[in-house]
């Protein structure tokens, strides 16, 4: 069991999503930073879509009621076992009674806590992954909160090594200024020449509307081109008649604040969505905060294909990695 | 004389400090709080996290403004412990 003293600010169990849903209206929600989520699973012997902790902003505290291993990857929240300072991206062994603690944020936004085995919550609908919104799983449906007591599942493989070390190509660095990967479309005919340039010409601030559900950006208003609306199309310009949202895409209500859609979004509508964030780069929007600046790359599919197989290369890579410290070990 | 404290939010947002529009401020300048008062709220994800003094003190001052945006550790007043 692990008994929550602090729950942090918005803190939820999340493994890789309800995946196959969507065409119902069920976004996956899911880790938002997969590859964190990913590398702290297989750092503590777990599958690699087991269910762990993501702690935005303000990390939880956690008193463990048993031996176990854990570790925490993502952003630079720093972790204490007992109020002493240890390292993120690696396994960490803790005993009976310890208690993980974090410090103020440094960089990036999102820690993820992986635990030997798992956290155990139900599986709805595939997935053990909380959507706050609909109140679905995870711990209840919800965030954390204190004095909540999570089970852990049984450890499918034997505990991974505390010797492992990653090599700083594998460890993301988070600043606070990112570009972010887009394919065009499916709207993207709805804005101005002009305002498609705009668009990737501006360096967006991110504001405090910045949740699993979507990151709304401050910059400059976007025009569309006049037309008169058709059939079952809002009146606003940036109207269209209702369409499915890609994961990721962004759209621009009446022209003034892009919104990508994130995890926890809605799945359709009538807003047009005139870019969509690449895969691969959604994992980073996950630990981009409040006041960070953006500035959107248009690539081609091709260009987001082979960045997600660079990615997958480096999951390769960890993967090694520990498998030649636990054979050696 | 004690050293003064910085309060810091551990988040960043949009800090505020009254709970709501119409009730008052949590503290003024001047004030003395004691330690896990309340002096502030930061909003963000529609969250509001509330910044606690870490001292028990006088309030010096506010370094930043009702409503601004700010950073993840900035500080946002001063306390001079008693």
């Amino acid at each position: 069991m692990i008994n929550v003293k602090e729950p942090g600010l918005m803190t939820t169990v999340q493994d890789n999503g309800r995946n196959g849903y969507y065409s119902f209206g069920m976004p996956p929600s899911g880790a938002m930073d997969k590859y964190s989520f990913i590398v702290a699973n297989l750092l503590v012997g777990n599958d690699e879509n087991a269910a762990v902790l993501e702690a935005t902003y303000l990390g939880p505290t956690l008193e463990f009621d048993c031996e176990t291993t854990i570790a925490v990857t993502g952003g630079e929240i720093p972790p204490k076992l007992n109020g002493e300072p240890f390292g993120l991206w690696k396994p960490v062994h803790v005993e009976k009674g310890d208690v993980l603690s974090f410090n103020f944020v440094k960089s990036g936004t999102r820690v993820y806590i992986a635990v030997a085995g798992g956290i155990d919550v139900p599986i709805k609908m595939g997935s053990r992954s909380t959507y706050t919104l609909c109140g679905i799983g995870g711990f209840e449906g919800r965030a954390l909160q204190k004095g909540d007591l999570l089970k852990t599942g049984e450890a499918s493989n034997p505990p991974a090594s505390t010797e492992i070390t990653l090599s700083e190509e594998l460890i993301p660095k988070y600043g606070n200024r990112h570009e972010i990967r887009v394919i065009m479309g499916l709207c993207s005919y709805r804005l101005t020449e002009e305002s498609k340039k705009k668009f990737f010409d501006i360096e967006w601030t991110v504001t405090p509307d910045a949740n699993r559900v979507g990151y709304r950006f401050k910059g400059e208003p976007l025009e569309f081109v006049e037309r008169e609306q058709p059939f079952g199309a809002g009146s606003d310009p940036s109207n269209v008649t209702d369409l499915g949202y890609p994961i990721g895409s962004i759209q621009i209500p009446a022209g003034i604040e892009p919104i990508a859609l994130l995890n926890d979004a809605v799945t359709g509508g009538g807003y047009a969505t005139i870019a969509t964030i690449i895969s691969i780069d959604l994992f980073k929007m996950g630990q981009i905060k409040s006041n960070d600046k953006v500035k959107f790359i248009e690539v081609s599919l091709d260009e987001a294909i082979e960045a997600r197989k660079e990615l997958n290369g480096k999951l390769d890579k960890v993967k090694e990695t520990i498998k030649t410290v636990s054979i050696g070990g | 004389m004690a050293e003064k404290i910085p309060v810091v939010s551990p988040i960043p947002g949009v800090f505020y400090r009254r709970e709501s529009p119409d009730k008052d401020v949590y503290v003024n300048e001047g004030d003395e709080v004691k330690e896990g008062d309340v002096i502030g709220l930061v909003e963000v994800m529609k969250n509001f996290h509330e910044v606690t003094s870490t001292e028990s003190g006088v309030v010096v001052s506010f370094s930043v403004e009702n409503e601004a945006i700010i950073e993840a550790g900035q500080k946002v007043a001063i306390i001079e412990p008693k």
